[in-house]
């Protein structure tokens, strides 16, 4: 596939999913507008920021007039799970330019991540990955942006836009994409004991449970597979 | 509030842990160990992710049939299960869960 067919694939196969983030960039508008953030300052830091639930995080505690070092603390530890994002892609970067590597970083979110890697499962020799994760980034991007300015601009004009349930197109859109993931005995064991956990450290602060979940499923879905893995040897030594 | 530090640190602290692995890659090795445990990571989270967003509603856990985001979900996971389609499991889950709002 030539770089433009390939940027242009990765921009189609997160469509669902930019769907899904366009109430969610229209709501964070309003909200931070409606929290005391500025006009410009709810626009830069869609456009500077760049992370969904680290923003709303962010202008939820402006709100509640946190003191700047608590939102930033704060904004860290959401963000920490795009750590493990970004150390699972690593295999895949490690011929690239920095320019690159820090551009692909810029745009790593949970929808980006979500696609790249379903694509990277269906064809690990995939060449020209970049150009697919940049399509799929440079969309989720655009939207993002426009989206939060027509947030800005709606925002005083729909009432009651935070109860509309809307994160439910995200959440369908997560179950499209790890459902079919799931093969193997370790990967549905990872699956089911991630959902317990999450639902167990729902009330821990500042989403640490997640990252604690995050540790738990990932170590049982290795444990299972190395205990498969040597199975399958014992039987065939037989 | 100060905004202009607010973005900036907002920027430097959701930048950092997104660039960090990509600009190490290639000058450390990764373990194999570690390398197996990170294929996990997409399953584990966006699993987790599904089920606080699905069943966490307003700070409590609400696993009833009333629950439109379950309904949802459950309809999205069958769909997703046969279909493996991804655009038919959002419109399946986002149809049900209209359905869901409308008649409950």
């Amino acid at each position: 596939m030539t770089p433009a067919r390939l940027f242009l694939t990765g921009a189609r196969d997160t469509l669902p999913l930019i769907l899904a983030a366009i109430p969610f960039g229209i709501v964070y508008g309003a909200l931070a507008m409606n929290n005391g953030l500025s006009e410009w300052a709810t626009l830069a830091i869609s456009l500077f920021v760049f992370a969904g639930s680290a923003q709303f995080i962010a202008v939820t505690l402006v709100a509640s007039a946190a003191a700047l070092p608590v939102i930033l603390l704060t904004v860290f530890v959401v963000n920490l799970r795009h750590m493990l994002y970004a150390a699972s892609l690593m295999p895949w970067v490690s011929g690239l330019p920095q320019r690159l590597r820090a551009q692909m970083a810029f745009w790593l979110t949970d929808e980006t991540y979500a696609v790249v890697t379903n694509r990277i499962g269906q064809d690990p020799e995939l060449k020209g990955l970049p150009w697919y994760y940049c399509g799929s980034g440079l969309a989720m991007y655009g939207n993002w942006v426009f989206c939060t300015w027509l947030g800005i601009s709606l925002g005083q004009q729909i009432p009651n836009l935070t109860d509309w349930g809307l994160d439910v197109a995200m959440v369908v859109a997560f179950i499209g994409i790890v459902v079919p993931a799931l093969q193997s005995r370790a990967q549905w064991a990872c699956a089911l004991c991630a959902g317990v956990c999450a639902l167990l450290t729902h009330d821990w602060p500042h989403q640490s449970g997640l990252l604690f979940t995050a540790l738990v499923a990932i170590t049982i879905g290795v444990v299972l597979e190395r205990r498969a893995a040597s199975n399958t040897r014992e039987t065939s030594y037989e | 509030m100060n905004e202009a530090l607010l973005i900036a640190g907002m920027a430097l602290l959701t930048f950092g842990p997104r660039y960090l692995p990509l600009a190490l890659a290639g000058r450390v090795r990764i373990p194999p160990l570690l390398e197996q445990a990170l294929r996990f990571v997409p399953i584990a989270v966006l699993s987790a992710i599904i089920a606080q967003t699905t069943l966490v509603r307003n700070g409590e856990i609400d696993a009833s049939p009333g629950n439109p985001y379950l309904l949802a979900a459950v309809a999205a996971g069958v769909t997703a299960y046969f279909s493996r389609q991804l655009f038919a499991t959002v419109a399946v889950g986002l149809l049900v869960y209209a359905a869901a709002r409308w008649l409950l």
